[in-house]
């Protein structure tokens, strides 16, 4: 059986990762919530409950999960690719930023 | 459908009856947990204000505390004061009172020290766990259950399991007529325009957004990124990336019902029905003590990475949404929400049976930390300086 990831709405750009000992190049399936799934291969691992990214996502773009902005991307990340904190940012609580 | 519980003077209905030792300023601790070792079916209530605070913080203790103490779980009372402190002990004893159950204090300057007043103490409080004793429960309607509910320790099954089980847990008790109050405001950003749809009216969906920004202001008023404060190093460990992600699985835990309004952190549910949002911060002690302080019977806690913390006058169930978490932690953790992440259970099964447990808790079963007895922190949620 292959490991499974979820895509929680279908306007989502990642999946949800749900194995242990994922690894670079190891083939997944993407499931969405209605049943259907899809296969990709993940270009790094991934860590149990960490996302991956579904599609191309420009650096600046929007990252969606839950049919929702989690964020934004910053760096340019391919389909595959382990989305987290190296390469995508929270918009919110940035009292880092100067003025948005 | 019923539940099987105390019924107090004022009609409220607990599902604990326990004697609450309660300090009205952090130096009196020590006393009031002496006391509590001392006497069985005691809880004692040690926090860390009370004294040179501003009057807003003042005020909002000795509320906090008369709230702790309206407690239906309560069924009688013994404030351990130092005698010199900020807090208003008249006001509480007073207040509490009006519930129609008995309330002692002991003042540990009057009475010549920490060892007498501890004698003294313990006196009291056996005389007062004696009193209450012969309570019995006996069966009330759904409709008087105050359900809480918190997520801590989150990681990516949160949002997908067991939050969506708590879920279902809240509208089930909102149908039957009862009462459900969630919080974590810092946990709505990013997910605050959700909620505010959800609103009974405008104004309610204004002030969901108002207290967003209030918190929002205040954790950028330290001119930094909220990370690692919010998300945890925890929760980015386990996957969620920002504070958005985080939000929008933890409203999961919301249900899907009307929310009726928001009250501020030292409001108690008079006869307030159906869905409510509670001003409180994600900490575990502050929003803990805030929702026991409701008059909450009993909690609902979601995680995923195991958070093990309890209350003492309020029981805490914990829902674990993580397979791999659940196994490793199974002496403090309650339901398996893991099966859904595994695929062997769906949302509305393991639903349900969190809502039996819950029920069964209402009446009298332990949780897993009542049964270790891990549940001895609390503390008041106050916004200004220590002065």
């Amino acid at each position: 059986m292959k490991a499974m990831a979820l895509q929680c709405n279908p306007k989502d750009n990642v999946a949800v990762l749900f194995d242990e000992n994922a690894f670079a190049g190891m083939e997944i399936e993407v499931r969405d919530k209605a049943g259907a799934s899809t296969e990709m291969t993940i270009n790094q691992p991934v860590p149990f409950g960490h996302k991956l990214a579904l599609r191309p996502i420009a650096k600046g773009e929007d990252i969606i999960k839950y049919g929702e902005s989690i964020g934004m991307a910053t760096a340019d990340i391919q389909p595959g690719d382990h989305v987290h904190v190296h390469n995508m940012d929270s918009k919110r609580g940035r009292g880092d930023w100067k003025e948005e | 459908m019923e539940f099987m519980g105390y019924v107090r003077e004022n009609g409220k209905v607990g599902a604990r009856n326990h004697v609450a030792i309660i300090p009205s300023v952090n130096c009196a601790n020590d006393v009031a947990k002496r006391i509590n070792s001392a006497v069985a079916n005691t809880r004692s209530l040690n926090h860390h204000q009370g004294c040179c605070q501003l009057p807003p913080d003042l005020d909002r203790v000795t509320l906090s505390l008369t709230g702790l103490g309206q407690s239906p779980n309560i069924g009688a009372v013994l404030i351990v004061s130092l005698g010199c402190e900020g807090t208003d002990v008249d006001y509480m004893a007073e207040n509490i009172a009006k519930t129609g159950k008995p309330v002692e204090v002991i003042r540990i300057q009057e009475l010549g020290g920490t060892r007498l007043a501890t004698e003294k103490g313990i006196e009291i409080a056996q005389k007062l766990a004696d009193k209450i004793a012969p309570y019995k429960r006996q069966p009330v309607d759904m409709s008087n259950c105050i359900m809480s509910i918190k997520c801590g320790a989150s990681d990516a099954t949160s949002g997908l399991a067991s939050n969506c089980v708590i879920g279902y847990v809240a509208d089930r008790i909102v149908d039957l007529g009862g009462t459900v109050v969630f919080g974590e405001t810092t946990e709505f950003i990013g997910a605050e325009h959700i909620l505010a749809r959800r609103a009974r009216t405008p104004e309610v969906g204004k002030k969901i957004y108002d207290i967003v920004n209030r918190m929002e202001a205040r954790a950028k008023s330290l001119g930094c990124d909220m990370r690692k404060g919010q998300p945890t190093p925890g929760n980015i460990a386990g996957g969620l990336s920002s504070i958005e992600e985080k939000s929008l699985g933890a409203i999961m835990k919301s249900g899907s019902r009307t929310i009726e309004g928001v009250l501020e952190y030292t409001d108690v549910i008079t006869d307030q029905k159906g869905l409510w949002i509670k001003d409180t911060p994600g900490r575990e002690i502050e929003i803990l003590t805030g929702m026991a302080i409701t008059g909450s019977q009993a909690m609902c806690f979601s995680t995923g990475r195991g958070a093990p913390q309890g209350f003492p006058t309020m029981p805490v169930l914990k829902i674990c949404g993580n397979p791999v978490t659940f196994q490793h932690l199974q002496e403090d953790m309650d339901v398996n929400a893991g099966l859904i992440i595994t695929g062997e259970k769906s949302i509305d099964q393991v639903g349900e049976e969190a809502f039996r447990r819950f029920v069964g808790v209402l009446s009298g079963e332990k949780t897993h930390c009542e049964e270790l007895e891990y549940y001895n922190s609390i503390d008041i949620y106050t916004m200004g300086p220590v002065i």
